[in-house]
């Protein structure tokens, strides 16, 4: 069989944009930086060149306001916008847009709205950005009745998933982790997609469940490589979209292996992994066989220094404690 | 006066009439318990809505406020379902989910009232970036308060508009106030439309009880941005003759300021006064407009209180549009 070609995930997201737009005059892409500059990672390289101006467009530093153009485009039917939100911190300054506005519209209206829009934008530390360039704060977007939240973890994921992301009618939130743009996997040449709410088991295993999402499933798939070699057999699940959520994947998993471990790198409450943890109490609790566990960060801000950054992100060592703790 | 054809006129008419009518008649409903929620009216402000609307085709699109019913009656929305809406039935126009707060109308492009001040600003803008990017010849015009003035969607809103040069007219309902706060307490200048010179875009002020002016002055922005020539700020100086909202003890201006403004400057009352004087409608056109206009306000009221109410399976439903696998209206 041939080798697939291996790119970059940013270079994966670039290719699902670059379709989208080749294939529906309607989808535009707007933000900060994103037209010459090609995006501050990269990620909108060449579309400007290849569509013009005036379907790649460069924001003034106004979230609110250009979310909610978005917001608008999408609802007046004309336009289908993928709008980047530079860094997920920023939230802060263009929550209402989101929340209050693209999340509700169509509930609030009847069902008589459709609102496809994406919002792209950048979570996670690792680059030491410290507190305001570093969060994950995905929970915020699932915590919001009418946001369907995609946050992948691999190339070949992140542009199956980008173009069902740009293809629904929903507005969906899209999660880059910025450690993963330069991580490189196969990635067929040709569109494809990957339906959203499908979770994937991105090993197998039959003693332990591991949820992780994004730069997590990286690293519970290096503590399971390790841990199989003592013969422990670990089941890695990455849920891929927290909204829609693949309910049914994890809780076989949780039912064959009976013991669950969950790594979010997030503040540790109301999270995504506190979450997981109550699924698996309310809809398993007859097949656990150990108490849930969870690895995140702990309830501090992201701090700066490599030092202490690394001491803040889950670690291997963290969560193959959390795994050995109930084998 | 401008030039108006007498078709025109009597749609003005019939529009500040059904307007105010379909307000008062709503004060009563909420005082009865009929309607729930919150109901803010937009009484002694019908030459806004009326006079820009009179230039709007049914393609153009328009935002608007928590003060939202006179431009959804206005832009020709479904009063029937409205109402019904308002009452919060089954039958309403966003099925009960709703309610005053976010009527909307995509039907006739009326993208929705808004529960956040300022929130509806930029969807304006998001239309008129459609527009153009569509090469359509239609405009969007975003309605809001002078309170929502000072809301930062304001300011990058219209400042993205202006960049762009998108065919949007931003109308400011300077009512003079932001429930309690005068708007002398609000901003230092004289005229929201000051604001338009930090952008670069025209700003007028124009009198909000004079529909003739605000037709005016409407008819260019629109004009301007039907041709491709960008944004307008114009503000309209209203006032609200009721409550903030249904309810409001008003103990922020006195009853001689309220009643000075219904005397003096009742935009339908100036509207007849010009238009009997001139002569041109007749005492009895006006009052057979004002006949059918109890009507159909009536037949409203009528249809939402016979209709039923939703079925409680229906707060699950209308979430999402594009259905999928997996779980996407979580229920524990
Ligand atoms: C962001 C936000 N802040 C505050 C409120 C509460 N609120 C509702 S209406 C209103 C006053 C709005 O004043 P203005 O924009 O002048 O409109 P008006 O009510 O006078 O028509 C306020 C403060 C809100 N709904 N949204
Ligand atoms: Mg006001």
């Amino acid at each position: 069989m041939a080798m697939v070609r291996e790119i970059t995930f940013a270079e994966a997201l670039n290719e699902a944009l670059d379709y989208e737009m080749s294939k529906d005059p309607k989808v535009v892409v707007m933000g900060e930086d994103v037209g010459q500059y090609g995006g501050i990672f990269g990620v909108t390289k060449g579309l400007l060149e290849k569509y013009g101006e005036e379907r790649v467009r460069d924001t003034p530093i106004a979230e609110s306001g250009f979310i909610g153009t978005g917001v608008g485009a999408a609802a007046s039917g004309l336009l289908r916008p993928v709008v980047e939100l530079m860094f997920i911190d920023f939230l802060g300054v263009a929550y209402d847009q989101i929340y209050n506005q693209a999340a509700k519209i169509r509930y609030m209206f009847g069902g008589k709205a459709k609102i496809p829009i994406v919002i792209r934008t950048v979570s996670g530390a690792g680059a030491s950005a410290a507190a305001q360039h570093s969060q994950s704060l995905h929970a915020l977007f699932v915590h919001v009745p009418g946001l369907k939240v995609v946050y992948p973890s691999t190339p070949y994921d992140a542009k199956g998933l980008l173009i069902s992301s740009i293809e629904d009618d929903d507005p969906v939130i899209f999660i880059e982790h910025k450690m993963l743009y330069g991580v490189k996997g196969p990635v067929p040449g040709e569109p494809y997609s990957i339906p959203l709410g499908e979770a994937d088991v991105k090993k197998e295993g039959k003693d332990v469940t591991v949820v992780a999402t994004a730069l997590m499933v990286h690293r519970a798939l290096e503590v399971a490589k390790k841990l199989e070699e003592e013969g422990i057999s670990v089941e890695v699940i990455d849920p891929r979209t927290l909204v829609p959520l693949d309910e049914e994947t994890i809780l076989n998993s949780i039912k064959k292996t009976g013991k669950l471990v969950v790594v979010d790198e997030a503040y540790p409450r109301c999270s995504f992994a506190t979450d997981i943890a109550a699924l698996a109490v309310n809809k398993a609790f007859d097949r656990l066989k150990a108490p849930v566990k969870l690895v995140t960060a702990p309830a501090t801000p992201v701090p700066f220094s490599p030092a202490l950054e690394k001491e803040w992100i889950p670690s291997t060592e963290k969560i193959e404690k959390a795994i050995r703790e109930i084998l | 006066m401008p030039e108006i054809p007498k078709e025109k006129l009597l749609w003005i008419y019939e529009t500040m009439v059904k307007i105010r009518e379909h307000e008062e008649r709503v004060a009563e409903l909420f005082a009865q318990g009929k309607i729930p929620g919150f109901v803010h009216l937009y009484v002694g402000e019908e030459a806004v809505a009326t006079g820009v609307m009179a230039h709007l085709r049914k393609e153009d699109f328009i935002t608007s406020t928590h003060r939202g019913h006179g431009h959804f009656i206005a832009k020709g929305g479904n009063i029937k379902a409205s109402m019904a809406e308002l009452f919060g039935k089954a039958t309403g126009i966003c099925k009960g989910k709703g309610g005053s707060m976010h009527i909307a109308d995509l039907d006739v492009g009326e993208l929705g009232a808004n529960g956040i001040v300022g929130g509806g600003i930029p969807h304006a803008v998001g239309a008129a970036l459609g527009i153009k990017l569509n090469g359509l010849d239609n405009v969007a015009v975003a309605f809001f308060g002078d309170g929502a003035s000072n809301q930062q969607n304001f300011h990058e809103a219209i400042n993205l508009a202006a960049i762009w040069k998108l065919p949007v007219v931003f109308v400011c309902e300077n009512n003079l106030y932001q429930i309690s706060l005068s708007y002398s307490k609000q901003q230092t200048i004289k005229s929201v439309a000051e604001r338009a010179a930090a952008y670069g875009i025209p700003g007028v002020s124009v009198d909000g009880q004079d529909v003739f002016a605000v037709y005016e002055v409407a008819k260019e922005a629109i004009e301007r941005a039907r041709n491709g020539e960008g944004p307008t700020l114009i503000e309209a100086k209203t006032y609200r003759f009721r409550g903030h909202f249904e309810g409001d003890p008003q103990v922020y201006r006195s009853k001689e300021e309220v009643e000075w403004w219904k005397e003096n400057k009742d935009p339908i009352v100036l509207f007849e006064k010009t238009i009997l004087e001139k002569g041109l409608l007749t005492k009895e056109e006006l009052d057979a407009i004002r006949e059918k206009v109890k009507k159909e306000i009536e037949e409203a009221i009528k249809f939402a209180e016979e209709s039923p109410w939703p079925k409680p399976e229906e707060v699950l439903e209308d979430v999402f549009s594009t259905p999928t696998k997996g779980v996407l209206v979580w229920q524990w």
